[in-house]
């Protein structure tokens, strides 16, 4: 009895610090990717040209535009300065976990968010359309933290 | 003469009432679908009679062997899957199907514990289908409905949902569900590039249509209370706006011009409104429009986001989900947009809310620490029930009697994306009964039809 007692007790140590050790694994390959929750890696991103990122990552539920968004999003307006015939089209986008149709109004919300900043750096509201995605276009199409950060976001892309 | 003349038609009303009496006799046997119905009523289907004349001339028109059999295996199927019915196995059944729906030998049915007992006869009348059956109480003896109708052939499914609908009303005292379709959005392709294509198919998963291409995203189909039409979202020419979408002739038509997308529609109880969120500069307000006049309404005007809108069933109030309060909860207003109240306290987000066609409760979906619930509440917040949690599902929409929600459910995929999944369930409203709806793709947003029959 006291053995048996010993010994589950030993395989609950055991199999507890397998999962310690598991999480201690992946929360290193993740930090360095999210900050809070939102994504600050580079997997995903794409150039509008040479040294301008196409999108922002917002955190779980929000539509604030972060530092590092905002900077991007400095460097966008700069760049659609420089190129004034080109037009974009916001793609705002929510990640899986929240109901269809909030999600829809969260990409349209994330996207406006951009387009408010790229205006008050002096681009033309004529200039830039705004379309959301809700969940409906992942980039990771994953089920985990991860993966749902990167969805999180808005994307510009050039309308012509 | 003046007295017989009299005679004769008290003779005539009497002979009316007689044969209306079966029907309205007191019921005998009662379902209780209040409760969690653990011990389902035991009862007999026996396979239609049916001639051999008739059986052949429906083989020919519909290429089934024996249309009989075949109707009510689909009313077997349907009390099944309503949860309160438990069917017994035909191989034990002693009396033919012709000699049954004649006279039924109660002691047979009675010795394999069938409480009631469903017969009947198939005909072929003029190129039309004639189905006459009957329903027993095997323990009273008595037959305690007789029904017949005839149809075009090609309609047997329905003859076995209404049937399915007339039985469960007498034993069960509410409406039945069967005899109606499901729209909903059937999905394939991987989760980055996914195909959506608006879909319709009976209750039970029969006579599956596509009624999209797939070529624009589409999302969110309702059912208008009239059935002839729906309304739903899509992404035609990258521009998503709610249309409307006649399921007979396929006709096509946006709702309204808005400048900027409009989303989560649904029909006011008469079918005479769409009701949907316009969103424009990052904010989402909830606007109706008048399908006759087109006037536009705005009914809600606050910064944050009022999506998901429902009408009550007498049209006089409005459920729908806002941020208001920072996340996204449940709120209640007058059908004007005044008197809004919050109505979900409990820890968590919630969405999707819609009204009982009963009037009593509202439906939802509710996000807490990581899992999805579909829920009920009464319309002012009280009495919260969860009745199923998962890793995702949402949007429920209720059977036209409001005793089941069918709704969809995702499953988590791994960093590739393998093992996603998208299906319809139902469950009752009493929190039994969870059933997978079975669909040929993947299929989500399921909105249920009213009774086609009313």
């Amino acid at each position: 009895m006291k053995l048996k007692n010993i010994l589950k007790n030993g395989f609950l140590i055991v199999l507890a610090s397998l999962v310690l050790t598991a999480c201690a694994t992946q929360q290193k390959a993740s930090k360095s990717q999210l900050q809070g929750d939102v994504y600050n890696g580079q997997e995903t991103v794409e150039y509008l040209a040479s040294g301008v990122p196409d999108r922002v990552f917002f955190a779980t539920n929000e539509t604030v535009l972060t530092t590092a968004s905002r900077d991007t999003l400095r460097k966008q307006a700069t760049w659609l300065r420089k190129n004034s015939k080109i037009n974009v089209v916001l793609e705002g986008h929510a990640d899986e976990r929240g109901t269809r149709e909030y999600n829809l109004a969260l990409g349209e919300r994330r996207a406006n968010s951009a387009k408010d900043y790229l205006m008050t750096y002096g681009i033309s509201a004529d200039r830039i359309s705004v379309l959301s995605y809700g969940k409906e276009r992942p980039v990771d199409s994953g089920s985990n933290p991860l993966a749902w950060s990167k969805n999180r976001r808005s994307v510009t892309v050039k309308a012509n | 003469m003046q007295e017989k003349c009299w005679k004769d038609k008290m003779l005539f009303r009497y002979l009316i009432l007689l044969i209306l009496l079966p029907i309205k006799s007191f019921a005998l046997i009662e379902v209780d679908i209040t409760r969690g119905n653990l011990s389902p009523l035991p009862l007999a289907v026996s396979p239609l009679s049916i001639d051999e004349k008739s059986r052949k001339n429906f083989k020919e028109i519909l290429k089934k062997e024996n249309i009989g059999s075949e109707i009510s295996i689909i009313v077997e199927n349907n009390l099944k899957q309503s949860g309160l019915f438990n069917p017994l196995n035909k191989d034990s059944f002693l009396q033919k199907p012709d000699i049954a729906n004649l006279k039924p030998r109660f002691e047979d049915w009675n010795l394999i514990k069938a409480q009631a007992l469903i017969t009947g006869k198939v005909t072929f009348v003029d190129n039309k289908l004639r189905v006459e059956f009957r329903l027993w109480d095997v323990l009273a003896g008595k037959e305690m409905m007789a029904l017949a109708f005839t149809t075009v052939p090609t309609n047997w499914r329905r003859v076995g949902h209404i049937i399915t609908d007339k039985v469960y009303e007498r034993l069960t005292g509410e409406e039945g569900y069967f005899d109606t379709r499901i729209i909903y959005v059937a999905e394939e392709g991987p989760k980055t590039k996914r195909i959506k294509k608006l879909a319709i198919m009976d209750q039970d998963g029969f006579n599956n249509k596509f009624l999209t291409l797939g070529n624009e995203l589409v999302l969110t189909p309702r059912f208008s209370p009239t059935n002839q039409m729906v309304t739903y979202l899509s992404y035609f020419r990258n521009l998503p706006r709610v249309y409307l979408l006649d399921i007979e002739t396929g006709m096509q038509e946006v709702v309204g011009d808005f400048a900027g997308m409009t989303f989560a529609p649904r029909f006011s109880p008469d079918g005479k409104k769409i009701i949907m969120s316009f969103a424009k500069d990052g904010n989402s307000d909830i606007y109706t429009m008048d399908l006759e006049n087109r006037v536009v309404e705005r009914i809600t005007n606050h910064p944050s986001i009022d999506t998901s809108p429902s009408y009550s069933p007498d049209g006089k109030y409005i459920c729908f989900n806002s941020d208001r309060s920072g996340y996204q909860q449940i709120y209640t207003m007058t059908s004007d947009g005044k008197n809004v109240k919050r109505i979900s306290f409990g820890k968590g987000l919630y969405g999707t809310p819609v009204w009982s066609p009963r009037g009593d409760l509202i439906a939802f979906t509710r996000l807490h620490k990581g899992k999805f619930y579909i829920g009920v509440m009464r319309t002012d917040g009280t009495g919260e029930r969860l009745l199923t949690e998962n890793f995702y599902q949402e949007a429920p929409s209720w059977s036209p009697n409001g005793r089941v929600l069918i709704f969809y459910r995702e499953t988590k995929s791994n960093s590739k994306g393998e093992g996603f999944s998208a299906k319809l369930w139902s469950i009752d409203l009493t929190g039994y009964n969870e059933r997978l709806v079975e669909t040929k793709t993947d299929a989500s947003d399921p909105s249920w039809s009213s009774l086609l029959s009313n």
